[in-house]
């Protein structure tokens, strides 16, 4: 199994390259990945994106997909794409310790 | 030795057809592209342009005629009120997968970054004006224009 050295510890990593356990992250965690991602600095709107994210999976065991993403976490879409430009679903997920959404939309 | 095989930067989709199994595809993946940080544009021709003529996008139907994979008795699908009923069975469905109407989609994709194209043959030929559109469509251009923005993409034609 892969594995990252992430603030300090060594993580494992599943298929996709990202957490392997979510129980793992905590928001340290998170910024070093952003900063891999090529996101220097994350921002109240990313923070909402991103706690929206582990809400909806920790209630239904999946990510939301962009829709629903941009309809109740108060992020347009025009906005969701400008926070994580190289691909909202996947980017944000990975930043929010999740794995890889499975949905298409 | 492999080399690992070289990831698609960008989509050109081509969306020939006006039924809703025939716009939906196109969609779909060119949102799927935005969604993954690939460049999209979608070109609309022929009768694929009712997707983005205001009062006809969001009344798309289902074709019952012609359409094998539906498993029904073609004279049944010919029955009047057959394609609206099989519509709407199928955006209940779509709906449910949290797949939104054209209009709304379209939005959504044009908002992520996609470019919307009409076809400049087709428009000539059915008399359409720049107001038939919905805001979304960036302009009408011709083949050559859409090979011109295609360079180096994929083309997927649907």
């Amino acid at each position: 199994m892969e594995t990252a050295i992430l603030a300090g510890k060594t993580l494992a990593l599943d298929a996709d390259g990202n957490l392997a356990n979510r129980n793992d992250w905590n928001e340290e965690i998170a910024k070093e990945i952003a900063a891999i991602e090529g996101i220097p600095e994350l921002t109240p709107q990313h923070w909402a994106v991103i706690n929206f994210m582990r809400a909806v999976f920790d209630k239904e065991g999946d990510s939301p997909s962009i829709r629903r993403l941009t309809k109740e976490s108060g992020v347009d879409t025009r906005t969701l794409y400008q926070l994580f430009p190289k691909g909202p679903a996947k980017r944000a997920a990975r930043i929010a310790g999740l794995p890889k959404p499975k949905g298409c939309i | 030795m492999t080399t690992p095989a070289q990831s698609i930067e960008k989509v050109c989709i081509i969306i020939s057809r006006g039924s809703l199994e025939g716009v939906y595809p196109g969609l779909i993946m060119a949102n799927g592209a935005r969604m993954e940080g690939i460049e999209a544009s979608i070109f609309f021709t022929f009768f694929g342009l009712d997707a983005i003529i205001k009062k006809r996008m969001n009344n798309l139907k289902v074709a019952t005629v012609g359409n094998p994979a539906l498993h029904m008795p073609t004279v049944l699908g010919a029955i009047p009120g057959m394609s609206s009923f099989a519509t709407s069975m199928m955006k209940k469905e779509m709906e449910k997968l949290d797949i939104p109407p054209v209009g709304e989609f379209l939005t959504m994709i044009h908002d992520a970054g996609a470019e919307i194209y009409a076809c400049r043959a087709t428009v000539d030929m059915f008399h359409l004006k720049p107001e038939d559109f919905c805001p979304e469509m960036d302009g009408v251009i011709s083949v050559g224009q859409f090979y011109e923005k295609a360079a180096g993409g994929q083309i997927i034609f649907t």
